[in-house]
């Protein structure tokens, strides 16, 4: 059969030469390469037919502080409408916040414009959910991955850009022949690596994952978590890695933020968070993620909580999650708890982090 | 495990489960999409069966002498509505012209006004649409309802308007056919710029956008690599249909006086003079509006098998 | 809408001693512009009585058509059934009057969908909805059955559900809306739910909810559910008896404890393996190379050979047998079944 694909990267899946199989080693002692500070985004509710007043606001994102280390993965994971993808779009430059800063490799990219934001945007790169809509339909698999170069001149003098795109397909995967094919004619795994391609075309330091893996089928999902795996092992690039799926980035992250309500409730290395939670959200799912084993059912402490999460347009006062939580006292309504480090190491905003009583009940 | 190049040649199913329309993609072979439309277009019969018609009627826009030997404007009053013959294949009008000459000549200035109108229409609303859609806010919301207030006036009412204010320049069939089209744009332009206006919103939200977007890309580069390609296709599909149904303007207004005027040769004049003689002498009428009903048909039919072959996801 | 057929009225009799559903040799083909596609491939299902089958399977595996087949909502055409039997009860759904299967759809069998919001009408409460079953097939009043619909949210555990009979479905939450499927399809007292992704499109903690909720109806009513999914965590929670299906075909049947425990398929095998796990170090996984055929041009012999590793110049050549046979009571279609099980596929 003839050959459309490079044999590189599934081969190089199932036999990975030794000390590609740990993953990369973060180095959180040097300088972070992204640090954001109270970062604030609302989306201001109008109301009114010709005059538009403000009659509220969705805090999609209020108060977020993140820093993130070269080499690094970090796994952001919370319940729809928890502003992980509003997160997502700020950092790339989509949104622009309603205060707090984003500093890139020491950098200010809140209030920039122009040509210094052009040269920040560089570094920081999107790969989206949506293997169908994120390509454009009406251009090759080539004019896609060269769009970054051509955007930004500079970066690939001009007779090099083809020889660039073909090196970068090959890189995810991808058979340089098929250059001049559109993104209609690949699946949808396919169309995740041009969509990699793209990202990684200026040399990003930062490659921001939203949902990668979620619109494919699982026998593909494997294919570009280890895909992603092995560029950030050969390239040293960090990544955030926004998903849903708890396992997932459990197995692709180094340290993992939990968010609800706009706000990050659980922020720690991934062991710390995944083997002792701290905060009851994040126990609450983790005990909701099947557990993919029969023989184990009904074995779990199954924490399932009530009801759905309030609107992030009106926000419970105090602590966001006390209108679900089981251990929710008076202080909750009252006082708004900061992130801090706990027990376990890893940092919570709970009055009362640590273990759950014995028999969950129901939400206050 | 296998080789993997042999397995990455199976294609897979996309979609919704149950809807298996893959694209089955041969290992191999390069494809484009303006090849895809063109394999598409290959194999359809009403595509080839449209251009062939828009080809004749181009080529008798631009030559009519090729097809007529007798002169359209050589009328005599004893000839007046005889019936089709050998010698003047479909007639002789109220005046004792020839109709076949004059249908022949009379595609010029119908496609003129036609195009003209399109042209026109497609520039002034396909522009409006595309700013209007891509910049939003209080752009879109001014330039939506000036939209408005045109598709609000009345075709036919605002032509009759415009046509009668404006006086015909004397002597000049070319400006007597340029004011009917500039008319018919006015008035016309609105219905573009709405369908260039939704098209544009639906492509701005895509994904692909927002990549290109946060790569610093200007908005011009946006406009002319992302937005204008993806919204094109029905733009291009409303201007062919409706540079048919200009042509049927065109022949409305020339039908009720105040489109173009003798001497003026069109199919909308000739339908003018023939209905007050429709039961008495029906071929008069029925050659000019056969033509015009199959022109404006031809453009439609393309206008459509070409959107088709152009949607890369149907293929 | 409300309109009253009397000859829909009351429950279609069975024959309580047969078995609840069996589906043998169920073949589905797509006529497409491209060509035939076989998007299901001689399948067999049981179900019985309070018990939860799951069907696993990716895109294009044939687990929904296989299920819209069993529901009788397939779009024919472009779909066409070019073999095969439904035995609900003994009686074969496929060849019987349409106006008799009518009475089974919604009464006998009942179907969950994966996009509550679409499958609910946007324009209609969620009251008249559910009502609307009880007016048509039970002859209430419009009174009586609004008390009913009322009764059912109660049931699913809608909070409020008195206040919120009256309101439009984009005014509940994706998980109340699933709820308010899940009422509608236990309503009339279904002797199989049909529940296909029916969390798919639901958040983690929400989705242990529809699922506990589910599991709970089932218990109640003694129905049998089929599950379609892609998710073996979900799979792993709720089923006894798992199908797995690849292009068309069943490729692993039986015990869900003994197919997660140890996979007959090397499909299978791959899809544990692909799976990140909650506990699982971080070491590489396991992918399943390539992707899966196309249905217009299924590989001759195994349609899994070109991706399967333990695969031999037999598999490539004659199709394997459809149901190999291990310890009684599991299945699988392929030619090293027994050598999979006990060696795995590496």
């Amino acid at each position: 059969m003839a050959s459309t694909e490079t044999p590189d990267p599934w081969g190089a899946a199932q036999a990975a030469p030794a000390g590609l199989e740990t993953g990369s080693q973060p180095s959180p002692d040097s300088d972070p390469i992204l640090e954001v500070n109270g970062l604030v985004k609302h989306f201001p509710l109008r109301q009114g037919i010709v005059i538009k007043r403000q009659v509220g606001a969705v805090q999609a994102v209020d108060g977020v502080n993140l820093q993130v280390y070269p080499g690094e993965t970090i796994g952001v994971v919370g319940e729809s409408g928890c502003g992980k993808s509003t997160l997502a779009r700020l950092l790339i430059g989509l949104e622009t916040p309603t205060g707090g800063s984003i500093q890139l490799t020491g950098r200010e990219m809140v209030g920039s414009s122009g040509a210094k934001l052009k040269a920040m945007r560089r570094d920081v790169q999107m790969i989206f959910q949506d293997p169908y809509t994120s390509l454009n339909p009406r251009m090759t698999v080539g004019d896609i991955i060269a769009e970054p170069l051509e955007i930004h001149p500079d970066v690939v003098p001009k007779n090099k850009r083809t020889e660039r795109v073909r090196e970068l397909m090959s890189l995810v995967g991808l058979a340089p022949e098929h250059i001049d094919r559109y993104a209609h004619q690949f699946s949808g795994g396919q169309r995740q690596r041009i969509g990699i391609a793209r990202g990684l075309a200026l040399n990003p330091k930062l490659l921001i994952c939203d949902e990668p893996v979620s619109a494919l089928d699982v026998s593909v999902q494997a294919q570009v978590i280890n895909l992603l795996q092995d560029l950030q092992n050969r390239l040293g690039i960090s990544l955030i890695f926004i998903a849903h799926d708890l396992s997932v980035v459990r197995h692709i992250s180094h340290r993992v933020a939990v968010m609800y309500l706009g706000r990050i409730v659980e922020l720690g290395e991934k062991e710390q968070v995944y083997n002792n939670p701290q905060h009851p959200y994040t126990k609450a799912l983790l005990s909701a993620v099947p557990n993919p084993d029969p023989s184990q059912r009904g074995k779990g402490n199954q924490i399932v909580l009530e009801g759905d999460p309030p609107s992030p347009a009106n926000p419970p006062s105090g602590c966001r999650f006390r209108t679900r939580c089981w251990k929710a006292q008076s202080v909750c309504a009252e006082v708004d708890p900061a992130l801090e480090v706990t027990s376990s190491g890893a940092q919570a905003a709970c009055h009362f982090p640590g273990e759950t009583p014995s028999r969950p009940g129901v939400a206050a | 495990m296998s080789e993997p190049d042999s397995v990455a040649a199976l294609e897979t199913i996309e979609g919704a489960p149950g809807t298996p329309t893959s694209s089955v993609t041969e290992a191999g072979k390069s494809r484009t999409l303006a090849g895809d439309a063109w394999e598409t277009l290959r194999g359809s019969w009403v595509f080839w069966g449209s251009l062939v018609l828009i080809a004749i009627f181009l080529v008798m826009a631009a030559w009519p002498g090729l097809f007529a030997h007798a002169d359209p404007r050589d009328c005599q009053a004893m000839r007046a509505r005889q019936e089709p013959s050998g010698s003047a294949w479909f007639g002789y009008d109220v005046q004792g012209c020839d109709v076949y000459a004059r249908t022949m000549y009379g595609a010029r200035a119908s496609i003129i006004v036609g195009s003209l109108s399109t042209l026109m229409a497609m520039i002034v609303g396909a522009g409006i649409g595309v700013y209007a859609g891509f910049y939003g806010g209080w752009v879109d919301i001014l330039l939506s309802r000036v939209t408005d207030i045109f598709i609000g006036i009345p075709i036919l009412l605002g032509s009759i308007i415009i046509l009668s204010s404006i006086p015909t320049p004397p002597g000049s069939d070319f400006l007597n056919i340029a004011k009917v089209a500039l008319a018919i744009s006015v008035l016309s332009w609105p219905s573009t710029a709405r369908v260039a206006r939704s098209a544009v919103i639906q492509v701005k939200q895509s994904d692909f956008v927002a990549a290109s977007r946060a790569l610093g890309a200007s908005q011009s580069w946006m406009i002319r690599k992302h937005i204008i390609p993806n919204a094109a296709a029905p733009v291009i599909v409303i201007t062919t249909i409706s540079l048919g149904g200009y042509i049927g303007a065109e022949a409305t207004l020339s039908f009720l006086g105040i489109g173009l005027q003798p001497p003026v040769i069109s199919w909308g004049i000739a339908i003018n003079d023939a209905a007050p003689y429709i039961r008495s002498t029906p071929h008069m009428l029925l050659f000019p509006a056969l033509f015009l009903s199959l022109t404006v048909l031809a453009f439609i039919a393309l206008g459509d098998v070409v959107r088709e072959a152009l949607d890369p996801k149907t293929m | 809408m409300f309109s009253k057929k009397t000859e829909e009225l009351g429950k279609p009799e069975v024959d309580e001693n047969q078995p609840l559903l069996r589906v043998r040799d169920l073949s589905v083909v797509f006529r497409t512009r491209e060509g035939s596609a076989q998007a299901v491939n001689k399948v067999d299902l049981d179900l019985a009585r309070g018990q939860t089958l799951a069907i696993l399977g990716e895109s294009g595996s044939g687990k929904s058509v296989s299920a819209k087949a069993i529901m009788g909502i397939l779009d024919m055409p472009p779909a066409e059934i070019t073999s095969g039997t439904i035995e609900f009860r003994g009686k074969d759904l496929l060849t019987m009057p349409e106006k008799e299967r009518r009475l089974y759809r919604g009464q006998r069998i009942a179907m969950v969908f994966q996009d509550a919001l679409s499958a609910l009408n946007p324009v209609y409460t969620v009251g008249e909805q559910i009502g609307e079953l009880f007016q048509v097939h039970r002859g209430l009043s419009r009174k009586d059955s609004k008390k009913k619909a009322i009764e059912m949210m109660d049931r699913v555990r809608i909070p409020g559900a008195a206040a919120r009979v009256g309101d439009y479905p984009h005014q509940f939450s994706g998980g109340m809306r699933q709820r308010i499927m899940i009422a509608m399809a236990i309503a009339l007292d279904p002797d199989i739910i049909i529940a296909d992704e029916p969390t798919t499109a639901l958040d983690v903690t929400v989705q242990a909810q529809i699922m506990e909720l589910l599991a709970e109806m089932r218990r109640e009513t003694g129905s049998g559910l089929i599950l379609i999914t892609h998710d073996l965590g979900v799979v792993a929670e709720t089923a006894d008896v798992i199908s797995v299906m690849y292009a068309g075909r069943t490729v692993e049947h039986g015990p869900a404890v003994d197919v997660f425990a140890n996979p007959a398929h090397p499909y299978t095998v791959g899809l544990m393996e692909s799976m990140p796990r909650l506990t699982g170090a971080g070491d590489r996984l396991y992918a399943i190379p390539g992707l899966p055929p196309s249905l217009l041009n299924i590989p001759a012999g195994c349609p899994f050979a070109p991706r399967c590793p333990r695969a031999e110049d037999i598999c490539r050549q004659d199709p394997p047998p459809p149901a190999v046979q291990l310890d009684g009571i599991r299945y699988a279609a392929c030619h090293f079944a027994e050598e999979v099980v006990s060696h795995g596929i590496h």
